[in-house]
């Protein structure tokens, strides 16, 4: 079987949301963490620095108080392997904003690069069509790339997108960890006030 | 469930006014896992076309759920059984990191007149879990404590982002009938 062809991380989520419009974002602890911050801080970003397994379901809640701004969740495979349930419970839920778009490097990067189920057989995108998304792709081109710079902004069905990406570490760059700050800023940006 | 028995005398009314109360409170997003005692709030969170009920494989899930609609501007709900308490653990720390504020309802096993004593550890573990993650704990062991405390519960959590628990005790639920 020839290898998947794999994007560069830093590229593909820069590209991504140089697109996102009014998106809002979450992002799972670690890897993609330090994507999306590379691509540029933001009000309308929420950074988890731990509470593995939490992004898709801080992005479901998101989704469902938000419904007209797409939800974008950026994270990893070992994070979204530890949420596997979540995944049931978005196709149940039907969010038509809310985007999960899982960074696959088949690895666990931050405690040192040991393999993931996800580089050991489990297809984490047959999972999700079988939980019952409509919208499960596996991404590993720069034209898939690009269809789904465009329908993260449909708002028409859940979509989980699995990019394949290189196994490599780029320089860390740190979002805030003072997680009482960057939820504050982002109410805020939606208009909602402090206690 | 089938193998409940049919709510007797206090859970006859109590189950009645959770949802109302938490509408009261302005929810409009109620995450659970499914709990007998939970039934009647449920069933009227499903049929209740401005509330998005969301049924969760496990309770961490409602958890995270909670945190993304208040960073979204709405307020939510959790509600589950005793031993999912144990299930929320490390993703309480995202609450309490943040300071998110947190409504659970949480519905007890393996206190009182408890029949599976598999129950027992974490129903016995409950409260001390809750308070160790540093959620407020409040208690209603009879019908007229529940809307109260309810209350007292919700205003805590969004008036201040507090992360708290409502307890419904055993035997305000009631005995559940094993066998006929």
């Amino acid at each position: 079987m020839a290898p998947v062809k794999r994007l560069k991380r830093r590229e593909t989520v820069a590209h991504l949301l140089e697109q996102r419009k009014d998106a809002l974002v979450v992002t799972g602890l670690g890897a993609p963490g330090y994507d999306v911050m590379a691509a540029g801080d933001h009000d309308n970003n929420f950074y988890l620095w731990g509470a593995m397994g939490a992004a898709a379901m801080v992005g479901l809640g998101l989704a469902l108080s938000q419904r007209k701004r797409p939800v974008l969740v950026f994270t990893g495979d070992g994070e979204q392997l530890m949420g596997m349930g979540g995944l049931a419970t978005v196709a149940v839920t039907r969010p038509e904003n809310l985007v999960l778009i899982v960074l696959n490097n088949e690895h666990y990067g931050e405690t040192g690069m040991q393999r993931s189920h996800a580089g050991r057989g489990v297809d984490l995108v047959a999972v999700a069509a079988a939980c019952g998304f409509a919208n499960s792709r596996r991404i590993t081109c720069a034209m898939e790339l690009d269809e789904l710079c465009v329908d993260m902004h449909r708002r028409v069905d859940a979509i989980y997108a699995e990019i394949m990406i290189e196994a490599d570490e780029p320089t860390r760059v740190l979002p805030p960890r003072d997680g009482v700050f960057v939820k504050n800023r982002f109410r805020k940006s939606l208009g909602f006030a402090t206690i | 469930m089938s193998t409940h028995n049919p709510p007797a005398t206090d859970s006859d009314n109590w189950q009645h006014l959770v949802f109302g109360e938490l509408k009261r409170a302005g929810v409009e997003i109620i995450a659970y896992v499914p709990d007998a005692a939970h039934a009647v709030a449920i069933a009227a969170a499903n049929d209740d076309p401005d509330t998005t009920a969301v049924s969760c494989t496990t309770e961490e899930e409602g958890v995270a759920i909670c945190a993304g609609a208040h960073l979204g501007g709405k307020r939510a709900a959790l509600l589950m059984q005793s031993s999912g308490v144990g299930n929320c653990i490390n993703m309480l720390s995202l609450i309490a990191i943040c300071r998110f504020p947190l409504l659970a309802l949480v519905t007890m096993r393996g206190e009182w007149a408890e029949f599976n004593p598999w129950q027992s550890p974490m129903g016995q573990a409950t409260e001390g879990s809750l308070k160790l993650m540093g959620v407020q704990c409040f208690r209603a062991e009879q019908t007229e404590d529940v809307a109260a405390q309810l209350g007292a519960a919700s205003d805590t959590a969004f008036n201040g982002d507090q992360a708290c628990a409502l307890i419904l005790g055993q035997r305000l639920i009631g005995r559940k009938k094993w066998l006929p």
